[in-house]
């Protein structure tokens, strides 16, 4: 037998039998050196590389309190809200698990936007890490309708008109739309059966699918090797005599301890917001979802919570005259890749493209263009591995055009977001019009600006201190 | 060499049937789910119309009843709030109720004033861009989104307004009025709100 003839563990002491005994069953030692103590990191993890073991961290917190709060929540339009409201008062300690429960929920984004912001910094998302990437953005995905399908629970007033007008955006889609908008309700306006299906999502759909997404996640990157902040492979220089590479350490136990300092530093900061400001100043629960549900009254001002504000922002900022703005970046595209490919079949196929897209803005009303553009605003990540043609890939090598695109880039995310907690006013609407434009040229434009900036040369090893 | 191809072929043949009947049941069978994922009957069965006591509304007041869990707005319009709806008839995308005639006004409510007696309208307040319920501005006078505002509806959500006749502003994220529902006078004071054919 293959598995009675693996070498005994050795190392653990009393444990020694125990573990040889599981091993010659299971692959324990082999998952623990390929993923822990034999998988070697770059030596020059920085600040940034913090958060994406405290996504995982987050998402273990929101699994473990999500499973005491279904104890006692009750997913039924009547008993809802009060269910909530006794989780918070007469449940021992409910009150923690709920503010556990829903600060995470804003901290899992803080943690993956920056985790997604180190990604584009270093440009750890360029071959051969393209998949990496994409189960990342999936991730997120999945991580916004987990955001989304669980904010309906708490049936207060932002609750329910948030997943109104969410699921309305649906309804803008061309023929089909009503219908589908219809079926994701299971009725004619957000009701009971809304309610409780979205429950279904929260609990169980889409956490199996973002624990699936987070393994692949974790295999595609133990797969290819982790990237750093110099954007140079590790794996170019190994010792010849070994054939680790000399910039690695193993991940075990020097990154283990890293990141679990980070959790240290993450649960202070953490706790304090659960236990003095659980609300987040109303940016994290908002004021109005105090109040119960009211499907004949919308709040006087209606607001999704901060982390879809950027791209809410842009929905609202597609009224009639902007059309025309967008209709002249799609010319103004058409014009540049045509000027830049001499292939003629893509050529013809771009002039097609823009053709269509301006008929359709022509024969479709600009709501469905802004849940278009909304749509497209957080895609458009997806395709990042190949509109960045940069010669290297961290920001410390790259040239004076990329440094200010990416700074205008955040700029333009932070305004978006502030507009997208705002009421509407004529300049308000202006700005978010801006801020759309160079979210969007940002993306758009990078097959030009990141080829022909003046880049340094990458260095052959890692640089630190 | 030739023999073994030809089991091959044979084989792959088979392969592609099979998996070409697995997958159509596989499709099948999921048929079933997404149909259960419809409104239930007893949800479809809700939508019965409502009838609504209109005597004690006075010129200017405003009621709302609750037909398919959606808000229907009765406004009882005093001279001069017919005046403005006048007065909106350029600000306004679509004065006459011309897109989508069918679904958004019915026919004896395609007229200025977008209603079967001028002064009561009778809509749902549902914003037509995504779902939220607008809110009374109903006197004119200069308003933070609009300088010369002649009274209406004003949507939090998005920042669309309608007149008073629940015509949707130019240039605004709504594409179209308010939605007119079916409805008809059962006498002078009541209004049955989801049907049109009297006494049904």
């Amino acid at each position: 037998m293959a598995a009675a003839e693996k070498q005994a563990v050795t190392g653990a002491g009393p444990f020694n039998g125990l573990l040889t005994w599981i091993d010659q069953r299971f692959p324990l030692m082999e998952t623990w050196r390929s993923h822990l103590s034999e998988y070697y990191a770059p030596k020059n993890f920085n600040f940034w590389y913090y958060f994406g073991s405290l996504a995982l961290f987050v998402l273990v917190i929101q699994i473990v309190t999500g499973i005491f709060l279904t104890m006692n929540y009750k997913p039924d339009a009547s008993q809802a809200f009060a269910s909530v409201e006794y989780i918070m008062r007469e449940v021992p300690w409910g009150w923690w698990i709920r503010y556990m429960h829903s600060t995470g929920a804003s901290f899992f984004f803080i943690c993956v936007y920056l985790h997604m912001f180190r990604a584009m910094l270093y440009g750890s998302y360029r071959k051969p890490r393209e998949l990496l990437w994409i189960f990342g953005m999936l991730i997120f995905l999945c991580l916004m309708a987990e955001a989304f399908f669980g904010y309906l629970l708490p049936w207060g007033q932002m609750s329910y008109w948030g997943a109104q007008v969410i699921v309305n955006l649906f309804d803008a889609i061309p023929v089909i739309g009503p219908d589908l908008a219809i079926w994701i309700r299971g009725d004619f306006v957000v009701s009971d059966a809304t309610l409780n299906r979205f429950f279904a999502y929260h609990v169980i759909a889409v956490p199996l699918a973002l624990l699936a997404l987070v393994v692949a996640h974790l295999l595609a990157l133990h797969e290819v090797g982790s990237s750093n902040p110099d954007g140079v492979e590790i794996k170019n220089v190994k010792d010849p005599k070994t054939g680790k590479p000399l910039d690695g350490i193993p991940f075990h136990p020097y990154y283990t301890v890293k990141d679990t300092f980070g959790v240290v530093v993450f649960l202070i900061v953490f706790s304090i917001v659960v236990f003095f400001a659980p609300d987040g100043f109303g940016l994290f629960l908002e004021d109005n979802n105090f109040i119960p549900a009211d499907p004949l009254k919308t709040p006087p001002h209606i607001a999704p919570v901060w982390y879809f504000t950027p791209y809410y922002s842009i929905l609202r900022a597609t009224t009639e005259s902007f059309m025309w703005a967008l209709a002249a970046g799609v010319i103004a595209m058409a014009g540049l890749i045509i000027w830049s490919v001499k292939n003629p079949r893509t050529r013809i196929a771009v002039t097609a493209l823009a053709l269509a897209l301006l008929l359709g803005f022509y024969a479709f009303d600009p709501k469905v263009w802004g849940v278009v553009l909304m749509g497209t605003s957080v895609m458009i990540f997806f395709f990042m591995p190949w509109l960045d043609r940069s010669p290297v890939r961290s920001i410390r090598y790259k040239g004076p055009i990329t440094k200010t695109a990416i700074a205008l880039f955040v700029i333009a995310f932070f305004v978006l977001g502030y507009l997208g907690t705002q009421a509407v006013t004529e300049e308000r609407t202006l700005a978010a019009q801006i801020g759309t434009a160079v979210y969007f040229l940002f993306f758009f434009l990078m097959p030009w600006y990141s080829k022909m900036d003046k880049c340094r040369p990458e260095p052959e090893r890692v640089t630190s201190k | 060499m030739s023999d073994q191809s030809e089991v091959n072929r044979r084989r792959r043949s088979l392969v592609i049937a099979s998996a070409c009947a697995g997958g159509a049941s596989a499709v099948a069978t999921a048929v079933p789910f997404a149909a259960s994922m419809l409104p239930s009957e007893r949800a479809e069965a809700l939508g019965a119309p409502v009838e609504a006591d209109i005597g004690q509304l006075n010129p200017g007041e405003k009621m709302t009843v609750e037909w398919r869990g959606q808000p229907v707005w009765i406004l009882h319009r005093s001279k001069e709030m017919l005046e403005d709806v006048k007065l909106a008839d350029g600000k306004v995308a679509d004065p006459k109720s011309e897109r989508k005639k069918g679904e958004l006004t019915p026919e004896y409510a395609r007229n200025e004033y977008r209603s079967i007696k001028p002064e009561y309208l009778v809509v749902v307040g549902i914003c037509t861009h995504l779902g939220c319920s607008p809110q009374d501005r109903l006197k004119a006078g200069p308003e933070a989104f609009e300088s010369q505002w002649t009274g209406g509806f004003y949507c939090p959500c998005h920042g669309s307004l309608f007149d008073l006749a629940g015509r949707v502003y130019k240039n605004k994220p709504a594409p179209d009025n308010l939605k007119v529902p079916p409805y008809t006078y059962l006498s002078d004071t009541r209004i049955l709100i989801g049907d049109d054919k009297k006494g049904a």
